[in-house]
Order: C-alpha cells, then structure tokens, then sequence
C-alpha cells in the first residue's frame, strides 16, 4: 500500500477525532423549542451509538485475521459477539435500565446496598477495562505500522495521546451523534471495499477453498517479514532471500530445508509459483478443505468452541463501556427495543469480517508464515485490486480501523476513568484527570511490554473474565431474590480469580499445550459455572445477609414505568 | 517471573511495615487490671453499632455475643417482650422459654432473679439453671428485656446484668435519637418541596381572563396548558422527577409567562444534551431557577430578556445551568439568602429578590439533603451583570429514582 493514502487516512481520522472531541458541544442542538430540546435519543441512534463504541479493532481487524489462521471455529466469534446482546435483551437490559444505575459498581450497589461489593465491582471493572483497552493499542500499532511503516509503539502511543486529549478535552464523553456516526463509518470502511474486492474475485474466475492442500502460492511471491518469526517448512523448496535467515546472512538463492527455520526481521523471501506457504510454528497447517469444515482449527476444538460461546454470549453484560449507553434510554422498553436494533446492526457488520478471512485465504496466505494474520483487512486490497483504487480502499480500511479503535477506547476510557474517579480517588475534575492517565497509560504499558497475541484472542480473555464476573452478578442480581451480599461477594473474588489466572498466565507465559493449555486459553466454560455456582451456594449458606430492601428493589427493576406501583423513595442515610 | 518476584516482596514489605504500629501497640498495653478494662471496654464497643438500628433481630443477634461476654454467663437472651430476638450461649432448647421468663419484668419494669424451679430441665449437665432478668427501656417505657442465665447467680451477676442492661438502654436511645434525626431530615425535604408562588397562579389567570374576549382560542389554550401545569405542580406523590420532565413544565410555565408579559420580551435558548434527559432530579428543582431568571431578565428595563438553559452530560453527573441577563443579585445578599440567615418579612411579591433568594435557597437546601453539600448550587452573579445558577446532579443515587406523572 502507499504510504501516502495510508498516511493520509489515519491522520484525517485522527485530526476529526480530535476536531469533534474539542468543538463536540457546538454541534450539539441549540434550538428555542422545547419540544426539540426534550426528545431523547431514538432506539436506532442510541443502538448505533452502541454499535460505534462496541465494534472495537477486534472486530474490525481481529476476525477476520483468526478465520484466515483457524477457519470456520472462529465463526463463533462474530456469532458470539453478537448473541451476547440476545442475552442482554432477554434477561438484563430493561430491569437494568428500571435500576437507574448508570454503571455496574451503581447497579451492585442498587441491588445489594454494600459498598463492598461496589468496591470489588469497581475494581473488577477497570481490571477488565484494561484488559479490553491493551489490544486496542497494540492494533493502533499493527495498523500504523502496516499502513505508514512505522515502528510498533508510535500507533499505540498515538492513539493513547489522541484519546487522552478528547476524553480530557470532554468532548467525547457520550455524544450520542458521534459514537452513532462511528458505527456508519465502520460499516461502510468495511462493506464498501469488500464489493470491489468480490468483484475482483469475480474476475478471477472466482477461486474457492475446497482443496485437500494447504495454502500456496498462486504467483511467485516475496514475503517481507516485519518482526523476527520462526516458520515450519514441510517440504524443501528454492527460494531467494535478503536478509538474515537462520543466524546467517543471505543475498540470493538458497533451498529451504524442511523443518523449523529462524528469520529475522526486514527479510525479504522470494517463493516460486505454487510452493506451500510456511506456517508461523504458533499456527497450525490446515488443508484448505479441513479449514472450512467445523472443529478443526485448534486443540480440544469442542471444548475450545464452547467455552468460546459461554465467555461471548455471557461476557457481554459485563462490558463497562456498553452498559453506560443503556442509561440514555428513557425507560426499559426503549432499553430492549435499543438492543434488538443493536442486535440487527451487529448481525449486518459482523457478515463482512468473514468475507475478508474467506479472502485473504485465498489471496494473502503469506500472513500465515509472518504471523500477521490481523493484517488481512489491510492487505486484501491492495493485493486483489492494486493500482490507486487498490491504495484508495486500503486508505478507507485503515480509516475504519483507526476509528474503530479510537471510538472503543475512548469509550472504554472514560468508563474506567469514571470508575477509578468516582470509587478509587473519589470523586472531583481533578481525579478525574489523574483516573484518565490511569485508565490509559497502564494498558499502553502493558501493550507495549507484553508479547503480541492475536487482538481478538485478548479480547477473549477480556469476555471470559466479564463473563466470570459479571454476568453471575447481573443475572442473579436480577432474576434470584435470595442473593446475598456475601455470596455476591464470594461468587466475584471466585470468579475473578479463576478467570484473571488463565488471564495472566496466557499472557505473560502463553498457555501450556495439551488440556491445560485449552483450559488457559479459553477459560470461561469452567469459570463461569463456578462462578455461578460459588454465588448461589454462599448465598444459600448466609440467608441472613440478604438486603434488606430487596423486595423493593425487585419491584422496581421488573415493574414496567407506566404501572403506578410504590418503588420506594428517597431515604436520608441511617447515620 | 521476575514481575511476580517483586509483587511478592512489595506485598511483603507493606504487611510487615503495617505489623510495626500493631506490634509496638501490644506491647504498652500497661498493667493486668488496665488490659481488663480495655478488653471490656472493646468488648462493649463492639457490642454498640448492632444495636444502634434500634432492637432488631438482627442486631441484637449480632450483640448478643458480645453482651455474652461481657457478662460471663453461660448463656443470654434479648426479647422484645413478644418475640425472643437472640439467644447466644449454651443450653438452646431454653430458648422457646426465655419469653416467658421475660414476662415479669415486661410488665414491671425491674429485675427479676427466677430460680431452677422456672428455668431449669431435665438434664442434670445443663448450665442454665437460673437467670437474671433486666428490663431494657427507652424513655420510660420497657421495650425489651435481657436475661442472663447461669449455672448459679451471684450478686455480681445481677449487678453486672443491670448495668449492662443500662448500657444497652443508652444504645436503644441513641437508636431512637438517629431514626428521629431521620425522620426530620425526611420532613425537612417535604417541606422544602417547592410551592409555585400564589401570585404566579394569579397573575395567570388574570392574563388568561384578558384573552377570553378577544381571543378565545388562544385562551382555551392557555387555560389547558395552565391546567398541566398545575397539575404537574400539585402532585403529591415521589420527591424526584426526570429531567424531561421538568422541562415539560417549565415550557408550560414560559409559556405563561410570555403570554403576561408579551412574546417577544422573553427569549430563551435551549442547548439540552438528549443524553442526560432521564436524568433523575429533585422534583421541581428547575423551576424555581427559571422563575428567578424571568424576574430578573425582565425587572427595570423595556427591552427582551434572554434566558439560556444548558444541560450537559459531564460523566457521571448531568450539569444544568440557567443563564439570564438581567439585573444580577448582590453576591453578599444573596449568601446570607442562601445561608438561610435571612429572616426579613414575608416576600410582597412575585418581583421582590427576597422571593427570588428563598426559591434558590430552598433547591439549594434539598440539592444538599439528597446529594451532600458539594452538589449544593452553584451561582455567578453580581449586581448588573446577570446571573447563572448551576447545578450538579449524580446520575445515580441510591434510591433515587424518577416516579411517573
């Protein structure tokens, strides 16, 4: 891709960012009719609000990246990340609007009137937070990197910085208008390209994935490495290389030994017509026709695949960024009909991604040997097209994806910072600043130190702790009367605490192979039952520390607003 | 594993700086008889914040162990003279008969010491053979008692019983003082619940008196908009209503308004965030802001006022503001206002700034009720240069929540 068009698409996302972050009060409505003054916001903009601050670089760039590598398994990704908010439909969004709780340590405390489960609560939300908030930064790096060249801590920093600027700048706290606009530029950065990109197909006599070999390369074809990778070569194969290869340096034709070798980074690697392409050793090798068949991508796939479903379908409550949106709906009603509509446009955005992996099979299988499968988006383009259409769409693709994660960081942002503010350094403008640097500069931290993992593998994790956390807490915060604080309490440390293990030992170490190593890497579907299971049982145990206006509370989150019911007033404080 | 290293030992240093105080406290605790009377003293401390709810089941389940105790005695019971709230100590099948053992001083109002003949069972092991029973009263009058059993009663026994007795007596009193308080903070915010001015109700209907003639139509209009509003005004139920809400109403009040004054005197700008418009607020608590703007855009000139209101999403709180450019308030006055020092007559009218400072000082009192004192008003004004009144609300309160019209 021209480093010009890249260039030039992630700074006029950027310089709007921070354009609409400064100024975003001037375009909010100044009108003498209070008729217009007072109308909220619609279901539709409010869901695509949602859709905006939820699509992160994970979607965007991630899905597609692990459908190239694993094939159909990770169809459960989008499928998940879109039936969680059935979930939310079904069981959480309106009584969690009835609440009046504006984030999940306010809804904890709604519902079990202890501060020390709002604390527990706070704390878990910036733990997941953070979580969520790393591999956005690392994606803002791989996006720079690969559409400007530059090193892989500018992108992270960058959008650190910009984010940081608007969330300080106040601009782009919940601007309804924004967040909603975010959503339309993503879907069209990915479906507009993806039609030029089919048409092309097309054109080439339209290629499918049903062979029994892996990968190859259609053309001869030089793959640049840009960090140091270590590859699996089956069969021996001649090709030319510039660079280091094996600890040695090499400028010219060599015969590539089957078996592992070691390439350093900026090595150029000729491949003739028709070799197999190596596989980063981290990858496995699939046929093409084993990658589009079901519970063949990865180790122990059935367990792999459920857990997948549990962490996705259950760890979207407990996103804090999302759940904010929820308040700007007037009352409950309006809460469901915001999540139906946020169900229909994730369901139309979440088609795209899998095009692009299907695609990138077909026309970049050198990703699979540099290992950077979450280019796939960036490179189909410019591969499939080329020319100045080509540098065009790669030009709006990398706009989408700067977009996409500036819109979920920013948001996720300001819910930690809000959380760290208001529970941890209590309260004022000030704290507020300090939480903001909080909020940002320990994940940038831990994006830059940590090993790259693939973005959506983190924001796996990210779900399988919220699903481990939150979800017990929500589901039986609202529909089991008998749930106590002390089992709400314990359910949290239990559940946090299984589900932050395999959090941190995937990450700092990488998980193990074999059965443990699929328990690490996709925790949820034994986590979450124990969760579940630890909150119940506590709570059955201690009957007594049932709140004590738990009927009331009942009544208000399940009562629909329009029944004259008493929910119960206003109390001054038991001093 | 190097980062797991160094947790660890940050995690180490911080416990055994924080053992350091711990350490050196235990060791100037002084002589035998001084421990005694400390260990009693925490003792009776622990014992006190259960029972600060006043004689509930709970609470006094969770003193109970401590009055134990204090007391010595192998087993204790509180009742409240129908139902036995706690019994903590050994021998439970005594329990079911504590409450009749309670009977007598109930109705007496003093001690009473009852035998084996009343108390003791079947088993010869059973330590709970006779009891002391103490009255527990709260302004003269016997709301509970507390018994405490044993093997054999000693004169200590039933000394140490009655004081202990007294002791809980001043708990249950503070109780009742904390849940009066509350009462009168309830109360307070009651009584703070604006009123709209009876000449406001006058002045409208006058100016809708003035149409029914020469404009029928916009008459039934005003009239009707008159009705909502007071109907939104007058009703009784829920101290807090939605931003949106509000709002509605202050239409219908400008309405009126510029209907008495003319159209074109009273501008208003609007600049509403649709994000913080099912905000909860204090019901009423607009209105009062704006009915302070209008007299001051409008007193002592012939020209347009201009009102702005502004409502903005600021985090986790909504900020509103309501902007005039009239007049302006003396800053000292209206501190005094707002202090709740000024004692001057009843206001004469719609037009005094005193009526204008009391409907401030009154949102300010129930903004600082609800929320604390730093979500009181916030107000810029100095004398001919305008005012702008803000305010703060929490997005989420416990307890907080908006009730429908």
């Amino acid at each position: 891709m021209s480093t010009a068009y890249g260039l030039a698409a992630v700074s006029l996302v950027v310089a709007a960012t921070v354009l609409v972050g400064t100024f975003g009060l001037r375009i909010s409505r100044t009108t003498s009719d209070f008729y217009v003054a007072s109308r909220t916001v619609s279901p539709l903009r409010n869901a695509s609000a949602i859709g905006g601050e939820y699509l992160s670089a994970a979607s965007f760039l991630g899905v597609a990246g692990l459908i190239l590598a694993y094939g159909a398994d990770m169809l459960w990704l989008p499928v998940g990340w879109t039936g969680g908010y059935l979930v939310l439909l079904v069981l959480i969004s309106a009584p969690l609007r009835r609440s009046g709780a504006y984030t999940l340590p306010d809804f904890a405390e709604a519902r079990l009137e202890s501060m020390a489960v709002r604390r527990v609560t706070s704390v878990l939300v910036v733990l997941i937070g953070w979580l969520y908030l790393m591999p956005q930064l690392q994606s803002a790096g791989l996006v720079l990197r690969t559409a400007a060249g530059t090193p892989f801590w500018v992108g992270a920093v960058l959008v650190a910085v910009v984010v940081t600027i608007n969330v300080l700048s106040g601009g782009m706290r919940s601007i309804t208008m924004v967040q909603a606009f975010q959503y339309w530029l993503k879907l069209t950065a990915l479906a507009v390209p993806v039609l030029f990109l089919l048409i092309a197909w097309r054109q080439d006599g339209s290629p499918g994935l049903g062979q029994d070999t892996p990968p190859a390369f259609a053309e001869r074809t030089t793959v640049s490495v840009g960090a140091d990778v270590e590859v699996r070569v089956d069969r021996p194969v001649p090709v030319v290389v510039h660079g280091r290869m094996d600890g040695a340096q090499h400028a010219g034709p060599v015969t590539l030994a089957a078996g592992e070798h070691r390439i350093a980074r900026d090595t150029e690697i000729t491949f003739p017509a028709g070799a197999t392409v190596p596989h980063v050793s981290a990858l496995p090798v699939r046929t093409d026709s084993e990658w589009a068949q079901p519970l063949a991508g990865r180790e122990y796939p059935l367990y792999a695949t459920y857990s997948l479903i549990m962490a996705t379908f259950l760890g979207t409550m407990g996103l804090p960024h999302v759940l904010v949106r929820f308040y700007t709906n007037p009352d409950g009603r309006a809460a469901r009909r915001t999540t139906v509509l946020v169900l229909t446009l994730l369901g139309a955005f979440y088609l795209l991604p899998a095009l692009y992996g299907a695609l990138g099979r077909i026309y970049t299988p050198e990703l699979l040997m540099t290992g950077r499968t979450d280019a796939v988006v960036l490179t189909l383009p410019d591969r499939l097209v080329g020319g100045t259409l080509g540098d065009l769409l790669s030009a709006l693709l990398t706009a989408g994806a700067v977009a996409a994660f500036l819109s979920t960081s920013s948001g996720l942002t300001v819910s930690v910072a809000g959380v760290i503010g208001q529970d941890i350094l209590h309260g004022g403008v000030r704290s507020f600043r300090a939480a903001t640097l909080l909020a940002l500069f320990v994940p940038l931290g831990l994006a830059l130190a940590a090993r790259a993992l693939a973005v959506a593998d983190v924001v796996g994790l990210a779900f399988a702790l919220a699903a481990s956390t939150f979800c017990p807490l929500l589901v039986l915060g609202i529909w089991w009367r008998r749930l106590t604080v002390a089992g709400a309490l314990a359910g949290l440390v239990v559940g946090g605490g299984l589900a932050g293990t395999a959090v941190v030992c995937t990450i700092l170490g990488g998980p193990p192979g074999g059965l443990a190593g699929a328990l690490l890497a996709q925790p949820a579907a034994w986590t979450v039952p124990a969760a579940f299971a630890v909150m119940i049982g506590v709570s059955l145990l201690t009957p007594r520390s049932t709140p004590a206006g738990v009927a009331r509370t009942m009544v208000r989150l399940h009562t629909p607003e329009t029944l004259q019911v008493n929910r119960g007033t206003w109390r001054p404080k038991q001093v | 594993m190097d980062v797991a290293l160094a947790v660890v030992a940050a995690v180490a240093v911080t416990g055994g700086l924080a053992a350091v105080p711990w350490w050196r406290g235990r060791r100037e605790l002084g002589s035998p008889a001084d421990r005694a009377t400390f260990q009693t003293l925490h003792t009776a401390s622990l014992a006190a914040p259960p029972l600060r709810a006043g004689l509930t089941e709970q609470g006094a389940q969770k003193a109970a162990r401590h009055l134990r105790e204090l007391l010595g005695s192998a087993a204790l019971a509180i009742t409240d003279g129908e139902r036995l709230l706690a019994w903590d100590g050994s021998g439970d099948h005594h329990a079911e008969g504590a409450l009749a053992h309670a009977a007598g001083p109930m109705d007496s109002g003093r001690t009473e010491v009852l035998g084996p003949d009343t108390v003791a069972c079947a088993y010869l092991d059973c330590p709970v053979k006779h009891a002391v029973v103490v009255p527990l009263t709260t302004d003269d009058r016997v709301v509970g008692t507390l018994a405490a059993y044993g093997d054999d009663v000693s004169a200590g026994l039933i000394r140490a019983a009655e004081e202990v007795g007294h002791w809980v007596d001043a708990q249950l009193q503070l109780a009742e003082l904390d849940r009066s308080r509350t009462l009168l903070m309830e109360a307070e915010v009651r009584a703070l619940r604006a009123q709209i001015s009876p000449h406001f109700i006058y002045n409208s209907l006058t100016t809708i008196a003035s149409f029914v003639r020469t404009d029928p139509e916009r008459a039934r209009e005003l009239l009707l908009e008159f009705a909502d509003f007071t109907r939104y005004s007058f009703r009784r139920h829920g101290d807090f209503t939605t931003l949106s809400e509000e709002l509605h109403s202050i239409d219908r009040y400008l309405l009126l308004q510029r209907a008495r004054f003319g159209d074109d005197r009273l501008r208003v700008t609007l600049r509403i965030a649709p994000e913080v418009l099912p905000v909860a607020v204090p019901f009423l608590c607009l209105q009062p802001l704006v009915e302070n703007a209008v007299r001051h855009g409008l007193q002592d000139r012939t020209g347009p006022g201009q009102i702005t209101i502004i409502a903005e999403d600021a985090g986790a709180d909504a900020v509103i503001s309501v902007e005039d450019d009239g007049i302006g308030m003396d800053p000292e006055r209206l501190r005094h206002i707002l202090a709740g020092e000024y004692r001057g007559a009843e206001p004469d009218g719609e037009g005094s700034p005193e009526a204008a400072g009391i409907g401030l000082g009154n949102v300010d009192g129930r903004l600082r009720q609800v929320y604390g004192d730093e979500y009181g008003l916030q107000v810029e004004t100095a004398t001919g240069a305008g005012t702008k009144v803000t305010l703060r609300v929490p997005k989420y309160r416990p307890g907080v929540t908006a009730s429908g019209v």
